[in-house]
């Protein structure tokens, strides 16, 4: 006796209970390799990240269920499913609905059953190839624990007709629920969806036959659901998505009355059924329902009047018409600035004094932004032109209650921010400091390359209830961990906030946390800065969210550290030996067609617009996903949309007022690398210079190397010559035009400039990579790619930039800036930590070899500090500042 | 020989309490561990508490004896590691099937010890099967969300052994436990199907899984009742949860997954949460408290504790559990 119904259950992260009372079930079918020419091509092009994406747009559109098929001849099936499946899983807002493992080849649909967790359901089973298979798959399904999808088909052939298909579904059910002990309610028919209006009188009841065989199914398998794919109803229909729709919904209204509780449909594909026009109702009904003779050649007919119509595109200002408080949260909240003063104005008349507007009405606005933000219902970019209205409407009022002499307005609290010293990027910290400054906390914002005394001068002069330090280029990690020590040596008590693109939870954890007693948080992004900025100023919570911090950091800092000593290095030489050899006998370098240095200033941004990679562009505003996918996404694309309109506004203006300069120089020289690790550079007379690369030292598997820069150059004792390549590129005038759009209240267009003159400079970067390897080099005369080709470098050579993975030590810099004459000759120059000013500025080396390619140098040994050191001729002490996030913990 | 589900009808069944918790009074040193026969082993031993059942028998044994007079009604053998999975730490995956099969003796022997003394209390022993260190259906590696340090294959065949030498020794029940990832229970239960019906057995399996934190959730991202669902497909006697957040955090999931099924369900929740030095300091009192809560609302059939439990735990659980009649339950 059992008293809990029996029910299909099924489970991805969370239940999904299908009772007779519980709605169609929609099963998504994008992700399906034979239904989506899009997840196809995403499939075989292993663009495994842009297929997680569709699914869950699937789940977001509503799919309950999703269909998952990887059959394809060019597709290795079982390991696309199983990549696939393992992907989502890491997607809690895809994994939290069951998954449908679609295959024909049992291989497939075992190898997907093996990596869910939740409760599946395999599509499909049947009684083709006999029923010992059948009991066979019916058994590991059980064993497996998922539910399954069973086609009317049998050894004859698939049913198709009302017959066939009760006695095929009766038949396996049979065999199911009493030879194999499969749960009833397991048990999903797929009673063939066949398309009607053919033109051949053997389809006219394709449509009939499953919505009667489906009213059997109900009546005589108990527990048993039945599903299908809708689209095939309408096959006939291609090309005419008004009929389409049309029956599709007519189909599911009947199928659905006779107990169809589930099926794959495209909702996008999907009328309301009482929202169809009566005549074309009519026309579809008597073909679904086969109920005139001449049915077909009627709704033929009908169908070439039937034609979409689009809506009509307008700025619709119905809001304008609403109450005062209204208007302004709209206004707010939607980031228009148009009327915000007009509305102020209005509402400061009605108000006692000019600050009750900020607090009351305004600061309404700005809560609702604050609660979409913090549910993630409203994005960055959103937000920050919601604070453009918020200033404008301050600014007008500001005038107002200086004259009533009132207190100022109360704010939440007082936050330094500042880039430390050497450091000039700023985009993170402008981006937090509006984020923190829309949730009515007061700003002090520094600027950039701020030194220590100042930071800790200023937080104390002005009682500031927090510090955050921002940073972007590696040795600013060095610069925050020497303020932490100094604040404690201040002993103040202040929270420090860390953030930035180097900095990590890691690094917080393990060198800035442990030089001052007090609260020391890694943030990372815009959103988070708010809760913990909030909790952190909070009196009653305080304490103990401080005393959590530290105890999580102390637990971070020993898994960490325990981690690290399982890696183990090999010594220099032993690295040496294992260096990247390349076969000089068998390449011959190209002789460059120019030798020497070249200044170009003659490159507009206009040439450099194709050549932008956009991705970073969004990732900068906290928007993340490719481009140009991003724009179509279901959760951002609309904001991405936007963001991306109001980039190309702001280019056409820069393109016209030509307010931004790009200016690059490069060189082309003899080179030859020499013992092991350096490269000489010479002109035909004498020396140049020496590029000191550091190796590798992490113990690899035997035969992998342990690369240098240095391998990809030809070594001077082959004989061979050799070259290298040198270049800088900048754009100049962003920080002018972002001071001037701050000055003038405008953060997200300030913003916007540096954002772009970074894209910008990297565009140029490319470019000039390419017109060296085309023109100047000319090693690549006949390269013919497009932008996507060169953001996935599929050209020959490389371009690393000192200060990154490859070749991480900012000192090369000094290198580069001599034998170019960078500052003489273009104007951009090095901070002390080795920033480069214009902040929009790329520099790096050109490698042409086949074979060359970028790598990570991992972390180093004390051997090849000391080694480096003395061939730099420079202090072990100042290698060691410099190369210290690289040097393995224990090696000093 | 005694039914388990006819014991079940009667009244609330005991489960003891922590095994881990107990041993650590015992405060072994490496040469404890070691013992004579893996005095020169490699590698450290110390905290592989598997082990004990071969170094320590009766250490072992005297844990099963306190759980038992305290009240215990089923005792889970000293295996919550024993798989080659598990055991690859101390690289002594060899040792799996003779760690199961004298585990299930040791406690085989003790349960028959109490059964003879008390016929009209008869005594059983699970044989505990933990969740490996090893995610089935998650990543290590946050960089690649793709990754799997571990298949169902390889975890089905691991697990089997366990399930093969656990029958071996003994045991009348199977606790697959501690379930943090439900693949992993999935693959477990897979391999208990796979020998029991190679053997034409049919000893009761019950399933255990773990609530990780206040999201109500396990590890693995699973709600208490898609975690239910998900394992629902194997003959199972009893499902619950046990170690988690504690006897009080616990209810609402228990509750949750009660009405939801008409199989038993098991909970054996900490003592508490561990404390700012790891020690979990809810008192015997208070946690009976807590458990008779369950009973009063008829949500649970075995009661039981995790970490931090001890046997005046258990004697507490006992007394509360004698008093009330059990949830109503059909196979």
């Amino acid at each position: 006796m059992s008293d809990t119904p029996k029910y299909l259950k099924l489970s991805g992260l969370e239940p999904l209970v299908i009772t007779p009372e519980s709605n169609f079930i929609n099963i998504g079918e994008r992700t399906n390799v034979a239904g989506s020419r899009k997840f196809l091509r995403l499939i075989k092009e292993e663009q495994f990240e842009e297929a997680v994406a569709v699914a869950r747009h699937q789940v977001e559109g509503g799919a309950q269920i999703i269909d998952i098929n990887m059959d394809d001849g060019l597709i290795d099936g079982k390991k696309a499913m199983v990549k696939f499946l393992n992907l989502i899983a890491a997607e809690p807002d895809i994994a939290r609905v069951p998954i449908m493992i679609d295959s024909s080849k049992w291989e497939i649909i075992e190898a997907g059953l093996q990596v869910i967790q939740g409760k599946g359901v395999v599509n499909s089973i049947s009684l083709k190839e006999g029923k010992e298979e059948f009991i066979a798959q019916a058994k590991k399904i059980k064993r497996y624990g998922a539910a399954v999808v069973v086609m009317a088909f049998d050894e004859v052939g698939q049913a198709d007709n009302y017959q066939r298909r009760i006695e095929i579904a009766e038949r396996s059910y049979t065999i199911l629920v009493d030879e194999v002990n499969f749960a009833p309610q397991d048990i999903i028919f797929d009673l063939n969806i066949f398309p009607v209006a053919t033109g051949m009188e053997e389809h006219r009841k394709n449509a009939v036959d499953f919505i009667e065989g489906t009213r059997w199914v109900k009546a005589h398998l108990p527990h048993a659901s039945v599903s299908g794919g809708v689209s095939n109803v309408s096959f006939s229909f291609r090309g005419n998505n008004t009929v389409r729709e049309a029956m599709h919904s007519v189909f599911l209204y009947h199928a659905i009355k006779a107990g169809m509780n589930m099926g794959i449909v495209n909702p996008a594909l999907l009328e309301v059924y009482d929202s169809i026009p009566k005549d074309l109702l009519e026309h579809v009904e008597d073909v679904i329902l086969d109920r005139r003779d001449d049915a077909t050649e009627r709704l033929l007919a009908f169908a070439e009047t039937v034609q979409g119509t689009k809506k009509a595109k307008t700025v619709d200002l119905q809001w304008r018409k609403q109450e005062l408080q209204e208007r302004i949260t709209h206004a707010v909240v939607k980031g228009i600035d148009a009327f915000i003063v007009e509305d102020v104005e209005e509402a400061r008349l009605l108000s006692e004094r000019p600050l009750d507007v900020i607090e009351g009405q305004l600061m309404t606005g700005m809560g609702v932004v604050g609660d979409l933000f913090g549910s993630g219902k409203m994005f960055l970019p959103q937000v920050v032109k919601s604070a453009r209205v918020m200033k404008k409407a301050v600014a007008y009022l500001n005038p107002f209650i200086e004259e009533e002499k009132s207190d100022k307005q109360q704010s939440l609290g007082k936050i330094l921010m500042a880039t430390v010293k050497g450091d000039v990027h700023d985009i993170g910290k402008n981006i937090v400091s509006v984020v923190l400054g829309c949730n009515n906390y007061e700003i002090i914002d520094l600027g950039v390359m701020v030194p220590p005394e100042k930071i800790i001068e200023t937080a104390i002069e002005q009682q500031v209830d927090a510090i955050g330090l921002s940073g972007l280029i590696t040795p600013s990690l060095d610069e925050m961990v020497f303020l932490a020590k100094e604040m404690e040596r201040h002993n103040l008590a202040i929270p420090l906030l860390i953030g930035g693109a180097t900095t990590s939870k890691a690094h917080t954890a393990v060198k800035i946390d442990t030089q001052y007693k007090h609260a020391v948080v890694h943030v990372n992004d815009a959103s988070r800065a708010v809760t913990v900025v909030g909790d952190l100023l909070n009196k009653r919570s305080a304490e103990s969210y401080t005393a959590n911090l530290k105890e999580e950091y102390e637990s971070f800092r020993t898994k960490f550290l325990n981690r690290g000593k399982q890696k183990s290095y090999i010594s220099l030489d032993e690295a040496r030996d294992k260096k990247y050899e390349i076969d000089w006998s068998t390449f011959k370098p190209e002789a460059p067609n120019f030798v020497g240095i070249k200044k170009t200033t003659s490159t507009t941004l206009t040439d450099l617009l194709p050549f932008i990679d956009w991705s970073p562009f969004f990732r900068s505003w906290d928007l993340h996903g490719k481009f140009p996918e991003i724009l179509e996404d279901d959760i951002v694309g609309q904001e991405a949309q936007q963001l991306y309109a109001d980039a190309q506004e702001m280019i056409s203006q820069l393109l016209a007022d030509q307010s931004l300069k790009a200016r690059a120089i490069f060189g082309i020289f003899q080179a030859n690398s020499i013992d092991h690790d350096d490269i000489i550079v010479s002109d035909q007379k004498q020396e140049l210079a020496r590029f000191r690369t550091l190796r590798q030292q992490l113990k690899k598997r035997d035969g992998v190397p342990n690369l240098a820069l240095a391998d990809f150059i030809a070594p001077q004792d082959c004989g061979i010559t050799d070259h290298i390549g040198a270049f800088c590129v900048s754009i100049f005038g962003a920080q002018d035009l972002a001071d001037r759009y701050k000055s003038e209240h405008d953060d997200y267009n300030a913003i916007m400039v540096q954002a772009l003159a970074d894209r910008f400079a990297e565009a140029y970067s490319e470019y000039l990579h390419r017109e060296v390897r085309m023109k100047h080099w000319g090693y690549a005369a006949g390269e013919d790619l497009d932008n996507q080709g060169l953001i996935q470098e599929a050209y020959r050579g490389i371009r690393p930039a000192p200060g990154y993975p490859a070749c991480p030590d900012h000192l090369e810099k000094e290198t580069l800036w001599s034998l170019l004459k960078v500052e003489e000759n273009i104007g951009v120059s090095l901070t002390e930590s080795l920033a480069m000013w214009p902040a929009a500025s790329v520099s790096g080396y050109y490698f042409a070899h086949p074979e060359s390619k970028y790598f990570g140098l991992g972390k180093i040994t004390e051997d090849q500090l000391i080694n480096y050191a003395q061939r730099k001729g420079i202090t072990l002490e100042k290698a060691e500042k410099w190369l210290h996030p690289n040097l393995a913990i224990g090696s000093r | 020989m005694p039914n388990l589900y006819n014991e079940l009808q009667k009244r609330v069944l005991v489960l003891d309490g922590a095994m881990g918790t107990m041993l650590q009074r015992y405060n072994f040193s490496e040469e404890d561990f070691r013992g004579e026969r893996f005095k020169d082993y490699s590698i450290p031993l110390k905290g592989n508490n598997d082990l004990l059942s071969i170094t320590q028998p009766e250490a072992i044994a005297e844990v099963h004896h306190k759980f038992l007079d305290a009240g215990a009604d089923i005792i889970q053998t000293n295996t919550f590691s024993g798989t080659t999975v598990a055991m690859a730490d101390y690289q002594m995956e060899d040792l799996v099937y003779e760690l199961n099969f004298e585990s299930a003796k040791i406690a085989k022997a003790k349960a028959e010890e109490f059964s003879k003394k008390q016929p009209n209390k008869p005594r059983f022993v699970a044989g505990s099967i933990g969740p490996t260190n090893k995610t089935a259906s998650m990543s290590p590696d946050v960089n690649d969300p793709g990754f799997r340090a571990i298949t169902f294959d390889e975890l089905r065949v691991a697990y089997k052994q366990q399930a093969e030498a656990l029958l071996d020794g003994g045991v009348d029940i199977l606790l697959v436990e501690t379930v943090f990832d439900t693949l992993n229970a999935k693959a477990a239960l897979f391999a208990i199907e796979e020998v029991k019906e190679e053997r034409n057995n049919n000893t009761p399996v019950m399933v255990s899984g773990t609530i990780t934190d206040a999201s109500g959730r396990t590890l693995s991202g699973q709600t208490a009742e898609a975690f239910l669902i998900s394992i629902s497909h194997t003959d199972l006697i009893t499902v619950g949860f046990n170690c988690s957040l504690g006897a009080s955090k616990l209810q609402p999931y228990l509750e949750a997954i009660s009405s939801k099924t008409n199989i038993g369900i098991s909970a054996y929740p900490n003592a508490g949460l561990p404390n700012a030095f790891g020690e979990y300091d809810e008192t015997p009192d208070k946690m009976s408290v807590q458990v008779k809560s369950y009973l009063d609302n008829g949500i649970v059939n075995i009661v039981g504790g995790c970490c931090g439990t001890t046997p005046e735990h258990i004697k507490a659980i006992a007394k509360v559990a004698e008093q009330v009649t059990p949830r109503p339950i059909t196979l």
